[in-house]
């Protein structure tokens, strides 16, 4: 990992992959949202949503083997961004629920904002941690 | 912010039509406005100061920026889907409901922009301004990241003026 004239380490595309998985829930949400109030097919949002969870996953796993990182700052943004979008996904949960969306969509939408509330953390813990100063730390 | 958000929860509990319409318009104005307002003129005067001056104004101003943009965001949508369900609009038949469409996609295209660029590059230089001795090119090479995807989110932000005043008057 080189560092370049401006600080910008050479890391994983760990952005990259969180921006592609966000991005996959986004569309798999705006399909499903297009056919409000009724429910259209889950197929294809269903396969958008495995698709975005499948990068998280790896997502997850490149960023746990890294070690020369600054995995205090990380988890200090991340987990501040983790509550902050918690609330922001609890918040359209409830308005699932109170509009008695109900069954497997409602699972789906489900899966779909628990994805985007971790995505986001993972993106904005990165994109601090990247650039700070580490002490050879190790993943907590 | 835990105010408004209460507000928020109370007025898509009880369907209260004038909360979730003065919280989906009040909100969406202020996002817009100030999505316009940074991208397209805040931004290019950032664009044109020296970095000591950018430095000092980015340690005042994206700490703000931080806290409002998202209680707008969360505000806006929340509010606007409980809003368009009370009032029907999400059942109206084509070709009418391409324009709700269009408003998830421009919503959908923005939020991946935002929250995968301009916030991370927003965040990023506020903690580079925490160190004693910040990376004056970093700064600027994220700052003008983070002005061009204010620029592009607020030039999308017309688009939404454009489509919600037509769903307002259809």
């Amino acid at each position: 990992m080189t560092n370049s004239l401006d600080g910008e380490r050479r890391l994983p595309r760990v952005a990259e992959l969180a921006v592609t998985s966000m991005a996959l829930v986004i569309v798999a949400g705006i399909y499903l949202a297009a056919y409000l109030p009724r429910q259209g097919p889950l197929l294809l949002p269903t396969a958008l949503v495995a698709v975005s969870a499948a990068l998280l996953l790896a997502n997850a796993f490149i960023l746990l083997r890294l070690r020369d990182f600054a995995w205090g700052r990380f988890f200090l943004v991340a987990g501040w961004a983790w509550l902050a979008y918690l609330l922001i996904a609890g918040m359209l949960e409830f308005v699932f629920l109170i509009d008695q969306t109900r069954g497997a969509l409602l699972t789906l939408m489900t899966v779909i904002l628990l994805i985007f509330s971790l995505d986001v953390p993972i993106l904005l813990g990165f994109s601090v941690a990247r650039y700070q100063g580490t002490a050879n730390s190790q993943p907590v | 912010m835990a105010v408004l958000l209460a507000f928020l929860v109370a007025a898509i509990a009880s369907n209260w039509f004038w909360a979730l319409d003065f919280l989906h318009v009040a909100g969406g104005g202020l996002w817009t406005g100030t999505d316009l307002f940074v991208g397209l003129v805040v931004g290019p005067i950032l664009g044109r100061l020296s970095i000591p001056a950018r430095v000092e104004f980015s340690a005042r101003f994206m700490p703000k920026m931080v806290l409002i943009m998202p209680t707008l965001v969360v505000l806006t949508l929340a509010s606007g889907l409980q809003l368009a369900r009370v009032m029907g609009n999400l059942a109206v038949p084509y070709p009418n409901h391409w324009w709700l469409l269009a408003s998830f996609i421009v919503v959908g295209v923005m939020a991946v922009i935002a929250l995968g660029i301009l916030e991370p590059a927003n965040l990023a230089v506020l903690f580079e301004l925490k160190k004693p001795k910040p990376n004056g090119l970093l700064i600027a090479k994220l700052m003008r990241r983070f002005i061009y995807t204010a620029g592009i989110t607020g030039v999308m932000q017309i688009a939404t003026l454009v489509i919600m005043t037509r769903i307002a008057t259809w």
